[in-house]
């Protein structure tokens, strides 16, 4: 597989999750009022009381088919990427969570093979090849959409308009 | 209108419309001009005034931005109180003639104010916002990172979506809605059935359905995962654009033109039997957890009647129907928050909130509440809840330990009447 050493993620553990995990265990809505860092800080705590407390830069979720489903709130995926997150990875995503992942620059990898992966492994993930090491074995994810990468290697559509407006 | 080369469904048609093409392949990506922008106080200013700041741009058309407040209304502490005046002030700045504050949920205030017409294109910034479907047009929810984009440029990538065709034979029955429908539905296919792609309604039960019924199929397509959901228009379409005054995208909107092909290739065909079905309920934690409301008996604390898709005027006259010369059991409360100012004011006007009010019921404002679970009005610890909202994700109209069961306005007043869940048609005499 070649790849430029600084498209790999450094690397961190897996969390493993089920099918279906919806915006509104990621980003509950009672602490919606508030800014980022209140909301990430709740990220999860009704499936994970202990994530948010304890998960690292670098970490990379596993999970079941459909993750996102629900709200079309973005301080979901915005959370995950707040708290460090290098990537989500599952078999299939809510159509809505996954634009506003990439969206936001967070990377979100369809991979068929996802619910095999255990929980807490050493982890690296390639977003542009969609390469995955997991507990010393690899794995391989869809690589993102061609159409979409400018806009996620320029870190999302935020600072991808940005660039595009200073063209103009 | 150059015709077109071969068979298009009906969003196709619009996709097409909106990209710029005479026809559109499922599976294509496409860039769409965007004809309407809607979004709330959650999503919208409050989220969206930091971005344009950060890029100095401005909007792309303050014509064609609606903006309506309804998830932190009322506004009953400091942090509320600052999202809803940002949302006021923005509209001000921005000059916003379409906004709406405080009148009701943004899904059912769109169409009311008559901002949807048949063959529209737009987006909302809300996962809601396929409620928009019933009227023909093609609306979907976006984050709002998204919306910024649409704000700023007008326009929004789309991979040209399939479409599953949900055929509904036949009439529903009595008691019968289209909530139950849906939660079926969410039962047999689970909340990514949708793929992403279209799901459209059609056949003798749909053609029936009054618009309000047809919204809540629409607006529970985002529980099926879809992108959104369509109802090809027609008179009883015609008849509510009419009424409210409508005017999209086009000066005189069209019900003909805006119809699949009949040979249209569709990515599945299922079809159903409307008369065959019973009242669903959904257990907790997933709106995907139906079964017939026969198979439940439990006991519950609290009733509640609210959301864009479970308190419209259609849906309070159901309860209503069951609450007639009754009233609810000793300990259980009943919530009723209408859709909106106007749903509330029609209730008033011919006695059906009366009804409601004299068999128990307690009314909350015309907001998102509980069924945003943003506010004061959320479920406390071990309470068991029957609603006639979309969601029933565990912690999300209350404490992770209460327990929500979804069902139609008629298995809500049912249950609040016996006190525990039981087949509503037993109380329809």
């Amino acid at each position: 597989m070649s790849t430029t050493p600084s498209a790999i993620q450094n690397g961190g553990r897996t969390w493993k999750l089920g099918e279906n995990v919806d915006t509104d265990v990621l980003a509950p809505g009672r602490y919606m009022k508030f800014g980022i860092d209140e909301i990430a800080g709740h990220c999860l705590e009704d499936l994970l009381p202990q994530f948010a407390a304890t998960v690292k830069p670098g970490d990379v979720i596993v999970a079941g088919r459909n993750f996102g489903a629900g709200s079309s709130r973005e301080q979901a995926p915005q959370a995950l990427k707040h708290l460090g997150v290098a990537a989500v990875l599952a078999p299939s995503f809510a159509g809505l969570f996954y634009r506003n992942a990439l969206n936001l620059g967070l990377p979100v990898l369809v991979c068929e093979a996802a619910p095999s992966i255990a929980d807490n492994l050493p982890c690296t993930v390639d977003p542009e090849t969609g390469a995955v090491q997991a507990g010393g074995q690899a794995y391989h994810c869809e690589p993102i959409p061609g159409f979409l990468l400018v806009m996620v290697r320029d870190g999302g559509l935020l600072p991808h308009l940005e660039k595009q407006l200073a063209k103009k | 209108m150059t015709r077109p080369t071969q068979a298009q469904t009906l969003a196709q048609k619009i996709v097409a419309r909106a990209s710029g093409r005479a026809t559109v392949t499922p599976g294509e990506i496409v860039t769409c001009q965007v004809d309407l922008a809607m979004f709330h106080d959650s999503s919208g200013p409050r989220r969206l005034q930091p971005m344009l700041e950060r890029l100095g741009a401005k909007v792309w058309d303050p014509d064609k931005i609606v903006l309506i407040t309804d998830h932190y209304l009322p506004a009953n502490d400091d942090d509320s109180r600052k999202i809803i005046r940002i949302a006021r002030d923005w509209a001000v700045e921005n000059q916003i003639a379409k906004f709406y504050d405080g009148i009701g949920i943004c899904h059912v205030v769109l169409p009311q104010k008559g901002h949807l017409t048949p063959g529209m294109f737009a987006v909302g910034g809300d996962s809601h916002s396929p409620t928009g479907g019933a009227f023909g047009a093609y609306m979907f929810g976006v984050g709002a990172t998204e919306m910024l984009g649409v704000v700023v440029t007008g326009q929004i990538w789309l991979k040209v979506p399939h479409t599953l065709l949900m055929r509904w034979n036949n009439r529903l029955s009595e008691g019968v809605t289209a909530k139950d429908m849906m939660l079926h539905l969410c039962g047999r296919f689970g909340l990514d059935g949708g793929q992403y792609q279209v799901v459209e309604f059609a056949g003798e039960a749909i053609t029936a359905l009054d618009m309000a019924e047809r919204m809540t199929l629409t607006n529970m397509t985002a529980e099926l995962g879809a992108q959104t959901g369509l109802i090809a228009p027609d008179e009883t379409t015609a008849a509510f654009l009419v009424e409210a005054g409508a005017r999209g995208f086009e000066e005189n909107f069209d019900i003909a033109i805006w119809q699949g092909d009949a040979d249209a290739p569709t990515l599945a065909t299922h079809e159903f039997d409307a008369a065959a079905l019973a009242p669903q309920v959904s257990a907790p934690f997933s709106p995907a957890n139906a079964a017939p409301v026969g198979n439940y008996n439990e006991h519950i604390d609290i009733a509640y009647i609210g959301a864009c898709t479970g308190a419209k005027l259609t849906d309070l006259r159901a309860a209503a129907k069951v609450l007639k010369n009754k009233h609810i059991a000793s300990g259980v409360e009943l919530l009723v928050g209408p859709a909106s100012k106007k749903d509330q004011d029609e209730a008033q006007a011919d006695g059906t909130l009366q009804t409601l009010v004299d068999a128990g019921a307690k009314l909350l404002p015309t907001a998102c509440g509980a069924c945003a679970g943003y506010g004061e009005y959320r479920f406390g610890e071990n309470t068991n809840v029957i609603s006639s909202t979309a969601r029933n994700f565990k912690g999300r109209m209350g404490a992770a330990s209460s327990r929500v069961f979804l069902g139609s306005p008629y298995s809500v007043a049912a249950a609040a009447v016996r006190g525990r869940i039981c087949d509503p048609r037993e109380l329809l005499s």
